[in-house]
């Protein structure tokens, strides 16, 4: 492809650090010395070039990671390197939260200003904050180029961290030669301020997550968190790993597909699609190669059981890997983990690599990590594809399914963390064992995520079909005044709701969704309008923008709330309630993904169940 | 309606039938056949904003939804392909509301007032975009295009917001005023691998915040613009103009119903690409080349789409009298 590059350069620095990932540049035509003979008559490239666009966002990483943010020689170097447009590399770097375009201090500390945490602590921290280091850097004027000392640090607020078991959270970020990334929990006022001027440094990161129930022996699919060292691929043998594999491979394909459709398994990502149907589908699909692909973003707010099985019990999901593209014919496995998750990444590669020098690969295969780079909406399966891809993260329109076109337009299989670890116990046990469990068609067990008001915060496994009302007693509620129940894109749920059978089947009836397992409860004194207000802005942050429904709607979506809770309406509360439910509707109905389609959810739930917004007459 | 071109070979391979209904009247077409298309077999119209016959349909702007019986949401009958037995409504209650929002929500954002037969539509759908409150002043220049993604904004309640901002007017061939852009990412695409290949622009930032741009936000000159003008032909809000016409429109002298249009070859090269000439009172006032064209599919190059000043004489612009013409 012939493309303008851009006229700045780049530093040695910021050379060296995309050289890193991409290797060295083999002639002047991607960014190497000028002066070979035969650069001068024939220019290498074209397709083997334009194939590498995939790695146009670990390029982006290796210069947020060195330098703190994306010159314009540095974004320059890059598409010399991989071939892609200027103008198109902007469109992508200008999406991810995570990179910044502008100059920016190499220590930032982005402060979780999301449900689990705003009334848990940030406010104390960003007072701290703004009193010892100024404003957040959003709060610089709109559009004003925030250029900060480069040996100071500068502070963020972020959505979610998925660390609402140890509220309040932070992540921090110190480029360098060795970026630094630590997702941190139950940060003090005092030790914000600290990171951000650099006088404290940065704890270790060997965070042990709250495992509530710790040595219960009738868990499954958390049997092994806290138990088995998560950094040693003898310990995880030694405590029975890698038996499900040998006897998959045994069982053969088919028959791996047939137990996990008899044990009924459905997806935990969200959307409880039947996971063998999904495999059967790219199984028998003719095109190759066929792809598998992990989805660890974990971005709905208040989820984060996928964060303690990536820390605590990583082996069990390569296994789960290399089951699963054995049953389906996947030649590569990916592993997408949101960027917040940094032990997770280090944890997972680190199995990878001890399972591939064991030999335990079959031939061909491999599992490579890709990381996210800040965006909820690439956990929409499509958006994640585009995402690997080296695009921006916008979902694709469905159908054509990722079973028939998925990642780089093959069929790919694409799965939540924990939907693949149910797949060990389906083969051990049989699948009819494991439909045993559970009530109707919502079999196994599930992992919940109890944050907010509870006495003992944390991941919580239980058999589905389990009462809300005993999974709150397990965590131990004191006043609760609602739930939110499947996160963001869930609803919220009264206080007489609770006694609900956290089956698909029963939810559905109730009007509401597990969808991810979030269970975020709220005491009686919180401000539950602040909470509505945060998750409309939510929404607005995160919308990719691709389409008018939620681009705009999301928007006017939040503008109503803020009308509302200001007193400043137009034409009254009713009116202003009717034009959610007319914006609401709309977006549901006509917007491509489910975002939008989701966006008005916990909004409708807030104002039709907990009455927030009550017409005063 | 067959699509007016065929991107990529030409697909001969045999076609099974498809028989539908749409608005309780059966239809049958060749399976791969998008609802819109088979809409237009039957004399049904469906509104558009994001669809061309001559580009990848991107889906975006849901103007377009149909319901399909049976599912969840609704669908966009410019890419959704029809399938045997499916009943499709296009005039449902459900289809309505969310043509009207997309409406509303389009008009209370974006600056519509070149965009024909938007007035009609807004009509048709009974739209009311004042509802959600006065507009927001525009940004400042340049703003819009430094927001930092995923970082919110709380919102002022005395205002809808908007993307309203001034005009780009960084050459002397075209201007930019994105504060009528509705994102349809057709320029995007002319711009890319559908026609012209140059990748100038992209969409940048995400959200409310998306906006077409360059790289770094630069001006077009220090761009990888081409100037072939074809993201001009093929934006539907006039956001992306000739310097001419938008220098005419503002002295009130642009009148589109005065002007003769003929058709006639290029000049300058072998192609002969064929151009459709604009005139008004004896002044080629613009150069289009028809969207049907076997051979352009409406793109031109910077000589066809711009180059015809010679004719004028050695000052054109200031002879179609941009000042001074009554
Ligand atoms: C906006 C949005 C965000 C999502 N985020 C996630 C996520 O973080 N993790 C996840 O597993 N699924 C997520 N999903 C659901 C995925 O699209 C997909 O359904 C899931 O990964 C399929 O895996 P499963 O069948 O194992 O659940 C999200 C969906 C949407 C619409
Ligand atoms: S619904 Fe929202 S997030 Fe999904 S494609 Fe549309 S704009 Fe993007
Ligand atoms: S004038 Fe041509 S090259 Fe320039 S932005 Fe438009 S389509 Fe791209
Ligand atoms: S500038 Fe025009 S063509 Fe481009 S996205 Fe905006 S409205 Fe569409
Ligand atoms: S980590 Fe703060 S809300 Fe989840
Ligand atoms: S015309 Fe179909 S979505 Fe825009």
């Amino acid at each position: 492809m012939d493309i303008k590059l851009l006229d700045a350069t780049p530093t040695a620095v910021e050379r060296a650090a995309v050289d890193a990932v991409l290797g060295a540049p083999t002639n002047a035509w991607d960014g190497g010395a000028r002066g070979s003979a035969r650069d001068a008559h024939t220019a290498p490239g074209g397709k083997s070039v334009r194939d590498r666009r995939h790695e146009l966002i670990p390029a982006l990483h290796a210069l947020q990671g060195r330098v703190g943010w994306i010159s314009e020689g540095g974004l320059g170097y890059v598409c010399e390197r991989l071939g892609v447009p200027p103008a198109d590399a902007w469109g992508v770097a200008t999406f991810y939260a995570l990179f910044a375009t502008t100059p920016r201090p190499q220590r930032v500390l982005h402060v979780c200003d999301d449900v689990g945490c705003r009334n848990r602590g940030t406010r104390e921290i960003e007072h701290a904050l703004e009193s010892a280091c100024g404003r957040s850097v959003r709060e610089a004027p709109a559009g004003s180029q925030v250029v900060l000392d480069e040996r100071d640090g500068a502070w963020m607020h972020s959505p979610c961290l998925g660390l609402c078991d140890a509220a309040p959270a932070a992540l921090l970020t110190i480029a360098g030669e060795t970026p630094v990334e630590r997702l941190l929990g139950h940060v003090t006022p005092q030790q914000a301020v600290g990171l951000v001027t650099g006088s404290d440094s940065a704890p270790a990161d060997s965070h042990v997550p709250e495992l509530p129930q710790h040595g219960d022996p009738s868990l499954v699919l958390l049997k092994r968190c806290g138990v088995v060292d998560p950094t040693s691929l003898e310990a995880y043998r030694t405590a029975g790993g890698f038996t499900a594999l040998a006897k998959a491979r045994a069982m053969g394909a088919e028959a791996v597909i047939a137990e996990v459709s008899a044990a009924k398994l459905v997806g935990r990502g969200g959307a409880a699609f039947p996971t063998g149907r999904k495999w059967e589908a790219v199984r028998t699909q003719a095109a190759s190669p066929h792809y598998l692909v992990c989805n660890a973003d974990e971005s709905e707010p208040g989820t984060f059981k996928d964060r303690v099985l990536l820390t605590q019990d990583p082996f069990a999901l390569v296994e789960s890997l290399m089951i699963a593209s054995f049953a389906t014919g996947a030649s590569r496995a990916f592993v997408y983990i949101r960027a917040e998750y940094p032990l997770a990444a280090d944890r997972m590669a680190n199995a990878i690599q001890q399972t591939r020098d064991a030999g335990l690969f079959a031939a061909g295969f491999d599992i490579e990590i890709r990381r996210g780079a800040g965006a909820y909406i690439c956990g929409e399966e499509t958006a994640l594809f585009e995402s690997i891809e080296g695009k921006r993260g916008e979902p694709r329109s469905k159908p054509p399914f990722p079973v028939e076109v998925g990642l780089f337009g093959k069929p790919t299989v694409v799965n939540n963390v924990e939907t693949l670890l149910n797949v060990l116990p389906i083969v051990l046990e049989g699948g009819a064992r494991y439909a045993s469990t559970g009530s109707g068609n919502s079999t196994g067990t599930r992992l919940f995520c109890l944050s907010g008001a509870v006495a003992r915060p944390g991941v919580y496994e239980v058999p589905m079909g389990t009462n809300l009302r005993d999974l709150l007693a397990m965590a131990g509620t004191d006043s609760v005044s609602a739930i939110l129940l499947g996160g963001a894109a869930g609803t919220f749920l009264r206080a007489d709701e609770i006694d609900l059978p956290l089956t698909l089947e029963a939810s559905r009836a109730a009007n509401t969704t597990l969808g991810s397992g979030v269970v975020m409860v709220f005491a009686d004194h919180a401000d539950l309008r602040d909470v509505v207000l945060r998750i409309a802005g939510f929404f607005r942050d995160e919308s990719c923008g691709q389409c008018v429904p939620c681009r705009v709607g999301t928007v006017r979506q939040e503008e109503a709330l803020h009308r509302i809770v200001k007193g400043a309406t137009l034409g009254g509360t009713g009116r202003e309630l009717a034009l959610l439910e007319e914006v609401g509707v709309a977006m549901r109905d006509a917007s491509i993904c489910g975002l939008g389609q989701t966006a008005y959810s916990a909004v409708e739930s807030a104002i039709k169940r907990l009455r927030l917004f009550e017409v005063v007459s | 309606m067959t699509p007016l071109v065929q991107l990529g070979r030409p697909d001969r391979t045999p076609k099974t039938m498809v028989t539908l209904t749409i608005d309780g009247q059966a239809v049958t077409v060749p399976e791969g056949t998008t609802i819109i298309n088979a809409c237009e077999s039957l004399g049904i119209t469906v509104p558009t904003l994001c669809y061309l016959e001559t580009l990848r349909p991107v889906n975006v702007c849901r103007l377009c939804v149909v319901e399909v019986e049976g599912a969840r949401v609704l669908a966009p009958a410019c890419s959704r392909a029809v399938e045997p037995g499916m009943q499709v409504q296009t005039q449902s209650a459900r289809v309505k509301h969310s043509r009207k929002l997309v409406l509303e929500l389009l008009a209370s954002s974006v600056d519509l007032s070149t965009t024909p037969g938007m007035s009609d539509l807004l009509e048709e759908y009974d739209c009311s975009p004042e509802r959600y409150g006065p507009p927001e002043p525009p940004h400042a220049p340049g703003t819009r295009d430094a927001h930092i993604p995923g970082h919110h904004q709380p919102p002022n309640v005395a205002y809808a917001a908007r993307v309203a901002q001034p005009t780009k007017v960084d050459n002397d061939l075209y201007i930019r005023d994105y504060g009528k852009c509705v994102l349809c990412y057709k320029c995007v695409e002319a711009c890319g691998p559908d026609h012209q290949n140059t990748f100038a622009i992209a969409v940048a930032g995400r959200g409310f915040d998306a906006r077409i741009s360059t790289e770094l936000a630069v001006p077009l000159p220090q761009s990888a613009c081409v100037y072939c003008g074809n993201c001009i032909a093929v934006c539907p809000t006039g956001a992306l103009m000739a310097k001419d016409e938008y220098d005419m429109r503002a002295a009130g002298t642009w009148h589109e119903e005065a002007q003769q249009v003929t058709d006639t070859i290029c000049p300058y090269c072998g192609v002969g690409c064929t151009l459709t000439l604009h005139v008004q009172d004896d002044i080629i006032v613009k150069s289009t080349s028809p969207l049907e064209n076997s051979i352009t599919l409406g793109n031109l190059c910077i000589k066809g789409r711009f180059g015809w000043r010679f004719v004028q004489g050695p000052n054109p612009v200031a002879s179609t009298g941009v000042s001074g013409r009554g």
